[in-house]
Formats: C-alpha cells, sequence, structure tokens
C-alpha cells in the first residue's frame, strides 16, 4: 500500500451495554484511501484498534439493508457513503436514530420485524384458483401499480429519518406501511380490506405528520411517504364509505 | 441471565438536529398564520355585522402602519407555506398518468404553484375592481 494515505478523524458513538450506563464518542484516526467508504472506515477501527466495535454489514454494495448508520447525523447506507467526501473534515458515525441501541453501531430492530409481520406481507388471492385454471395474468399497468414498492430493502433508514416513529415506536412507520401498500396495489391480492384495520388504528398512517425526510433518505426510490399518505385518503374513504354501504370497511 | 441493556436515546429537541426537520418546523408553524389572518378576517366579518360605524373602524384599524407591517409579514408567511404546501404534495398524491407515463414531481409542484399564483391574481383583480 502506498504510503501517502491521508488520515480522517472517525468519531464513532459506543455502547457497551455490559459496562456503559450511557452511549459516548471515540475518535479514531484512520488511513484512508479515495475509494475507502465509511463502512471501510469502520471496518479498519474493528481491525486495527479496538476488535469491540460492533456494526452490520454484509453485501457491501447496497442492496442488503444492514449497513444503515448516521452519518454526520444523516440516515445512510455506510459502504455506498465515501469518507473522501467529508475529508479533511471529522466524520461521525452513529446507531440509526429512534431505535434502541443494542451495542453500539447496532440496534434492536425486533420492534421493525414485527411490524413487516403485522401487514401480511404477502399475496392474499382475490379469488382462488385451481392449478388446472393456470396462474394469475398481470398486464405491465398493473404492474406498474406496484413496481416501486417491492424496491425495499429493509434498511429502515427511513425509520432512522421518521421523528413521529422516534416520538411514537408503535408507529409501523414508512417501510412497513410501503410494503403494505405493495401488496394492497397488487391486482392479484384481495386482502386491501383486512389490512385497513391496521391502517386506519392507533399505530397507523394518521402518525405520519408529512414530514417527508423518509423519501428523501431512501437509497432504493421506494417514496415511503406517497404509500403513507396515499393510505391516509384510503383509510378516510374507507371511514366515510362505511356510513353509505352496508357492509362497511373495516371492523 | 441477559446482558442485553438497549439503550432508548432522549427525542428531546429533535427538530434541531437536522436542518430538514427545522424547515420542517418553520413550515408547519406558518400554518399558525393562516390560521391567524382567518380569525382577522372574520372579525372583519363580525363588525360588518354590526353597522357602518363598526366596519369603518375595522377598515381604519387595517390600514393602521402597524397593520401594514403585520400584513407584509402575514404575506411572506402564508406565501411561504403555499410553496411548503405543493413542494410535499407530489409526496401524497396517488400517481397521476397521463398518456401512459407517470407526471413527475416537479410537474406537480409546478402545477401547484401556478394554480395558486393564478388563483391570487385572479382574486387581487377581483377586489381591485370591487375597491374601484
Ligand atoms: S423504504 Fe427505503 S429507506 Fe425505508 S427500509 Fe425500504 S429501502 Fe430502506
Ligand atoms: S453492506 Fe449491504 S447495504 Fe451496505
Amino acid at each position: 500500500m502506498s504510503d501517502t494515505k491521508k488520515i480522517i478523524e472517525i468519531e464513532v458513538l459506543r455502547y457497551q451495554p455490559e459496562s456503559d450506563t450511557e452511549p459516548h464518542l471515540e475518535v479514531y484516526k484512520v488511513p484512508f484511501s479515495d475509494d475507502m467508504s465509511v463502512l471501510q472506515g469502520v471496518q479498519y477501527i474493528k481491525d486495527n484498534f479496538d476488535g469491540s466495535l460492533t456494526f452490520r454489514w454484509s453485501c457491501r454494495m447496497a442492496i442488503c439493508g444492514s449497513c444503515g448508520m448516521m452519518i454526520n447525523g444523516i440516515p445512510k447506507l455506510s459502504c455506498e457513503t465515501f469518507l473522501r467526501d467529508y475529508y479533511p473534515n471529522r466524520v461521525r458515525v452513529e446507531a440509526m436514530a429512534h431505535f434502541p441501541i443494542e451495542k453500539d453501531l447496532v440496534v434492536d430492530l425486533s420492534g421493525f420485524i414485527g411490524k413487516l409481520e403485522s401487514i401480511q406481507p404477502y399475496i392474499i388471492p382475490r379469488e382462488a384458483r385451481s392449478l388446472e385454471q393456470g396462474e394469475y395474468i398481470q398486464s405491465p399497468e398493473q404492474f406498474n401499480a406496484y413496481i416501486q414498492f417491492t424496491s425495499c430493502i429493509n434498511c429502515t433508514l427511513c425509520y432512522a429519518a421518521c421523528p413521529q416513529f422516534g416520538l411514537n415506536p408503535d408507529f409501523i412507520g414508512p417501510a412497513a406501511i410501503a410494503l403494505l401498500h405493495r401488496y394492497n396495489m397488487d391486482s392479484r391480492d384481495g386482502a386491501a380490506e383486512q389490512r385497513m384495520e391496521l391502517v386506519a388504528s392507533e399505530e397507523g398512517v394518521f402518525n405520519c405528520s408529512a414530514v417527508g425526510y423518509c423519501s428523501e433518505v431512501c437509497p432504493k426510490h421506494v417514496d415511503p411517504a406517497n404509500a403513507v399518505n396515499i393510505n391516509k385518503t384510503n383509510a378516510a374513504k374507507d371511514y366515510f364509505l362505511r356510513f353509505l354501504s352496508p357492509k362497511g370497511g373495516s371492523k | 441471565m441477559s446482558k442485553r441493556r438497549p439503550y432508548v436515546r432522549s427525542m428531546d429537541g429533535w427538530w434541531k438536529k437536522n436542518p430538514f426537520f427545522v424547515e420542517y418546523m418553520i413550515h408547519e408553524s406558518t400554518a399558525l398564520f393562516v390560521a391567524a389572518y382567518a380569525f382577522v378576517l372574520l372579525v372583519g366579518l363580525i363588525r360588518l355585522g354590526q353597522g357602518e360605524a363598526a366596519w369603518n373602524g375595522w377598515l381604519e384599524a387595517m390600514k393602521s402602519p402597524l397593520s401594514l407591517v403585520f400584513h407584509l409579514a402575514f404575506l411572506v408567511a402564508i406565501a411561504y407555506h403555499t410553496y411548503s404546501w405543493f413542494v410535499i404534495m407530489p409526496k401524497t398524491l396517488p400517481p397521476i398518468i397521463v398518456g401512459g407515463k407517470r407526471v413527475g414531481p416537479a410537474a406537480i409542484t409546478g402545477g401547484g404553484l401556478l394554480a395558486a399564483v393564478v388563483a391570487s391574481i385572479a382574486m387581487l383583480a377581483l377586489v381591485w375592481r370591487i375597491a374601484l
């Protein structure tokens, strides 16, 4: 390796549940090259300074969704964020905001996983079809209605960007509602009514005050804010139509 | 025994932590100006109902220098409110498909702003004609 490497200061929010009562910042001087990501910087710290530093990562190519961190206060995938863009200033790396910190840069995602399960993230067929009847046919227009919302990689950056989730951790939140919307918009699915109860509930879409930052930070252009806000309209329609239709919408 | 002790960070002062949130709080607070001005107009309506003297008194009050300064502040705040409202609008609407293509966010925001400007000019022209 060349010896002309530049040195950048990386400030990391550390929290060791076994010994610390609260998180604190620690600064490391990390030699870096222009092609090094923030994730690689953090890996350098683990390999050379402190093996106990804990963080999640896997693919290093912005597709597994595990390496989300607050980088100078902005929720980002650390594998696609480059140290060169911060040099010569110090860069601060913290666990994703609004989630409980498990250890160092690792957050507790169990609440999010529970929410993902709660939205029934699978196709509940509109009409049963036997094998003999063949596959469900879908037109390109019908496909286009939901494809955008399938791009989510569950990185939860949108939750780290959502102050309403920070204030009310029970809020189902951007990504889970985007996935809910993905199934509602699928022409093969017929369970929008079942999901409505959750959409309109205390934990549902009306927690959103249209801050819109979730869609700004989303690395996959899912636009979760759009899914949430369309479902506000849907919930309001459902509420008023209940008075008109004998069948009713949600219970 | 589990060694887990998840640490929950405080949300105190959350809106100061990111410029995006600061802007959000500013544009949300401009809604107060919209409400306050609706209240000013409501007072005018009440004064109108109380007879000519009361109405003229309200009109005079509206023309005072202090009132003019307030009007300028209201104009700025409400204009910013309008602007921020149309900036967020693309995120709130279901897809609008024209000629098989989805209308982009810039077109929606631009269209909204244009409509607001046209409506304001039409309103101004109408009031101007009544005033003359
Ligand atoms: S919606 Fe975007 S920001 Fe949120 S979890 Fe999915 S990919 Fe990440
Ligand atoms: S390591 Fe997979 S998204 Fe960054």
